[in-house]
Order: C-alpha cells, then sequence, then structure tokens
C-alpha cells in the first residue's frame, strides 16, 4: 500500500511518536513541507505578473510576438523552442521517477543511468533558458520610447515588422566616451543605441511605406496600427529615444514590466533548475559510490525526485502564464 | 520489498500493467496535452478568441484548465501523491489551494480596479 521507506521506523510507543498516521518519512515530509512553501511563493510571483497584466490589460505585449526564435534558424516560430523546452522538462520528470522505481527494486545501475538523463536534460533546459534571455535581452527589431514610456514599433505597408537598422539611412550616433579621450570622464557611459532618435525621424519621413503600431491593444487583441499621418506625428511630437532589446527599465517588445517579471519569474524558476541539477549531480555521485546501497535504501533519490518533479511542476505553470495565456 | 503503487488512471478507467508502464503512460498524456496546447496557442481559433466567459477568453481557460490537468498527473503519479494516505495528499493539496485561490482572486480584482482608474480617470496616460 505505502510507497514510503522507513528508515528510522523502530517499534515506539504511540505517545513516543510511534503513531505514523501519515506513513512518510521525516524526510519525504519535510521535503513536502518545502515544497508547499515554495508552491505559494512561485504563486505570488505569478500573482504579482497576473496583477501588472490586469492593471495594464490594454497595452501588455503579446508573447508569441516576443519569443519567435529558435536557435540556429532564423525566421519567425512562436512559441516552438519554449514547447521543445517544456518536452525537455516532463522528459526530465520521466526519467527522474524512473530512477526513483529502480530505486525501489535497488537496481543501482540503472539508477546510475536514468539520473544521469535526468542531469542532461536539467543541463539543456538551463542552457535554453540562458539562451531565451540572451535573445530577449539583444531584441530583435528595436523600438522607439515616447515620453510616458510606451513602446512605438514599426510595420511596412503589408503589416511586417521593420528594424531600426532598415529605416535609419545613416547613424548620427556619437562615440562611447573613453577614458583615454576624454578630458573630463565620469565612469563607464551606459551602453548607447546604434541610431538616434533623429536618424530614426528622418528615415521614416522618407520612406512613405512605413506606419508606427503602438503598444495599445485592439479589440481583437492585436496592436494598433496608425494611419501615416498619426505616424508622422506620433513620432515628431512623442518620439524621446531608442530602445534596442530589453533590460529591467527598457523594453522593445512594450511594457518594461514584462521584462521584469521576465527575468525575475523565469530567473527564480532557473535558478531552481540550476540547485536541482547540482543537487542531482551529489545524488548521483552518491549512488555511483554505493552510499544508498549500504544504507539498503534509495529514499535520498526520492527526496531529490520530489524536488525536481515540483520544478517541473512550477514550469507548467510559467510556460501557461508567460507564454500561452 | 513492498512498493505496491496504484496503477489505475482515469478514475480506473485506464488501468497499466507496471509501474514503469504507468510512468510512460502518464509521459504520453502530458506530451498530447502540450502539444494540443501548442497547436491552439498558435492557431488561436477565433470561436475562442472572441467568446468569453467570466470576463476570460474561453482560450485561457482552456489553458488553465490544461495546465491543472498537467499538474494533477505531475502530482498525482510523478510525485506518487496517489500513494500516499489520504492525510498526507489533502494537507498538502487543498492547503496551497486554498491559499492561491485567495491570493489570486485578491490580486487579480485589484489590478482590473487600477486598470479602470487608470482609464477613466481625468489624467492621461497615453502620451
Amino acid at each position: 500500500m505505502d510507497t514510503t521507506v522507513e528508515p528510522t521506523a523502530k517499534e515506539e510507543k504511540i505517545w513516543d511518536g510511534g503513531n505514523r498516521p501519515l506513513r512518510a518519512s521525516y524526510g519525504k515530509l519535510m521535503m513536502w513541507f518545502f515544497i508547499v512553501s515554495d508552491a505559494l511563493t512561485f504563486s505570488g510571483f505569478l500573482a504579482a505578473y497576473g496583477f501588472s497584466r490586469f492593471k495594464f490589460i490594454d497595452s501588455w505585449p503579446i508573447a508569441d510576438e516576443v519569443f519567435t526564435h529558435i536557435p540556429f534558424i532564423h525566421g519567425n516560430f512562436p512559441m516552438y523552442y519554449v514547447a521543445f523546452m517544456t518536452f525537455v522538462l516532463i522528459f526530465s520528470s520521466v526519467t527522474m521517477v524512473l530512477a526513483v522505481d529502480a530505486g525501489h527494486q535497488m537496481k543501482k545501475n540503472k539508477v546510475i543511468f536514468y539520473m544521469f538523463l535526468t542531469i542532461i536534460g536539467g543541463l539543456i533546459f538551463v542552457g535554453s533558458q540562458a539562451w531565451e534571455w540572451k535573445t530577449f535581452i539583444k531584441g530583435d527589431y528595436g523600438a522607439i520610447e515616447t515620453k510616458g514610456g510606451r513602446i512605438l514599433q514599426f510595420l511596412d505597408n503589408e503589416g511586417n515588422r521593420v528594424a531600426l537598422r532598415d529605416i535609419a539611412t545613416s547613424s548620427s550616433q556619437r562615440d562611447t566616451h573613453t577614458r583615454d579621450n576624454g578630458i573630463w570622464y565620469e565612469g563607464e557611459e551606459a551602453t548607447l543605441s546604434t541610431y538616434t532618435v533623429d536618424d530614426i525621424k528622418a528615415g521614416f519621413a522618407a520612406n512613405p511605406d512605413l506606419l508606427i503600431r503602438t503598444q495599445y491593444l485592439t479589440e481583437k487583441g492585436e496592436m494598433t496600427v496608425l494611419s501615416r499621418e498619426e505616424s508622422l506625428n506620433k513620432l515628431n511630437n512623442d518620439a524621446v529615444a531608442i530602445v534596442e532589446g530589453a533590460n529591467l527599465k527598457h523594453n522593445e517588445y512594450g511594457s518594461p514590466l514584462f521584462a521584469d517579471f521576465f527575468f525575475f519569474i523565469t530567473g527564480f524558476h532557473g535558478f531552481h533548475v540550476f540547485s536541482g541539477v547540482l543537487i542531482n549531480i551529489i545524488v548521483f555521485f552518491n549512488v555511483i559510490i554505493g552510499t544508498y546501497e549500504r544504507r539498503g535504501h534509495y529514499e535520498m533519490v526520492e527526496k531529490v525526485a520530489l524536488y525536481w518533479h515540483f520544478v517541473d511542476l512550477v514550469w507548467v505553470f510559467v510556460f501557461t502564464f508567460f507564454y500561452l495565456v | 520489498m513492498a512498493h505496491e503503487h496504484k496503477l489505475e488512471i482515469f478514475r480506473g478507467t485506464l488501468k497499466f500493467k507496471s509501474n514503469i508502464t504507468k510512468i510512460w503512460g502518464v509521459f504520453v498524456i502530458l506530451s498530447i496535452v502540450t502539444i494540443v496546447e501548442v497547436i491552439l496557442g498558435i492557431a488561436k481559433p477565433e470561436v475562442l478568441t472572441e467568446n468569453r466567459f467570466l470576463a476570460m477568453k474561453l482560450l485561457n481557460w482552456i489553458f488553465i484548465v490544461l495546465t491543472i490537468f498537467k499538474a494533477y498527473y505531475i502530482t498525482w503519479d510523478f510525485m506518487h501523491m496517489r500513494d500516499e494516505t489520504k492525510g498526507m495528499r489533502r494537507s498538502v493539496v487543498w492547503t496551497a489551494v486554498f491559499l492561491i485561490c485567495f491570493l489570486v482572486l485578491i490580486v487579480l480584482l485589484e489590478g482590473d480596479y487600477i486598470y479602470e482608474v487608470y482609464k477613466s480617470n481625468h489624467v492621461k496616460f497615453n502620451f
């Protein structure tokens, strides 16, 4: 009936802790305690994300226009890579639970093999996450920021996105200040954008095919596209800065809060995966040197498996609320 | 060693022969659900995006229901919640479910309220 190992089970009197109503060992119960509290932490983060999203419900970035890249391949592939990452994590959960099953049957070599696969899966996931971050930070098309901190993106008359580099005909951006060529130098300067706002204004005025779309969503949930006249007005009156990529203050895809939450939540989750991989590696070597074989049971594998499945569980929710909804 | 697992899922309509086949079966179910989610996310059928239930698009309801469906199978079969005692199951699941529902309800309502304030305010935020 119960699958739990009870390593410390001794004959104890009921009032001395001999009664085990939950039939779970101390270690596993404590792991469940941790998981419940960590689940509440993550739901706090996701609820905060939901709060900001509801607060800016009419101007929130559309996730499948943000995450459209696959490594080594050019083109527009919304969500495929994230779906791949989800599969990697679910599959590493499968190999983990197979390791637990092998542990129940005391098959050391099988445990080693499945834990190895789990670790590889975890590493692929963390690597993919790092690549997602890099792509997101670097940005794609670039955008203009207005006085109110809103984002203006560029389209041609067929509705395709146009990058800043295709709008500006030349760059009048100055060189970055460096210590060796300045009379007055106050330290590191923030990275300068490739073009200035005036370059973009000039390039935009010169090409009658270009239109602007704002981050405000229409009834159908698409970003509002302005007419040529409105576009010119908007650009000449409101544009103050160039945004290339995303960081904690500016985000070329829309609201900076989206980037903040993206970095924070996927970063926190990625850190969980990372620490899960580390714990998995420790347990993996303990399996190899026979620690659990001598102990007579593989409960440690079960405990780390609980943590690992929890990380997968959180990702299922992050995937839904960041990428799908 | 007596490690018995409950091998029935879908309320007993699907019974696996061994724990390992059950694990692979659950993996197949989770994969199918994920594929369905991705297809819906890319296709975005108009029927589902234009009709709403409780102020949310039907598509989003489907995503949320499928997510909870996946969470159930991960917890029940990968984390072996199915094999734990009833008391253990309830103390973990209900604690989290109640607190999360409470938090989400309050926070989302408040977010929507602030959106309304911004929208009907005298100060214009689109500049």
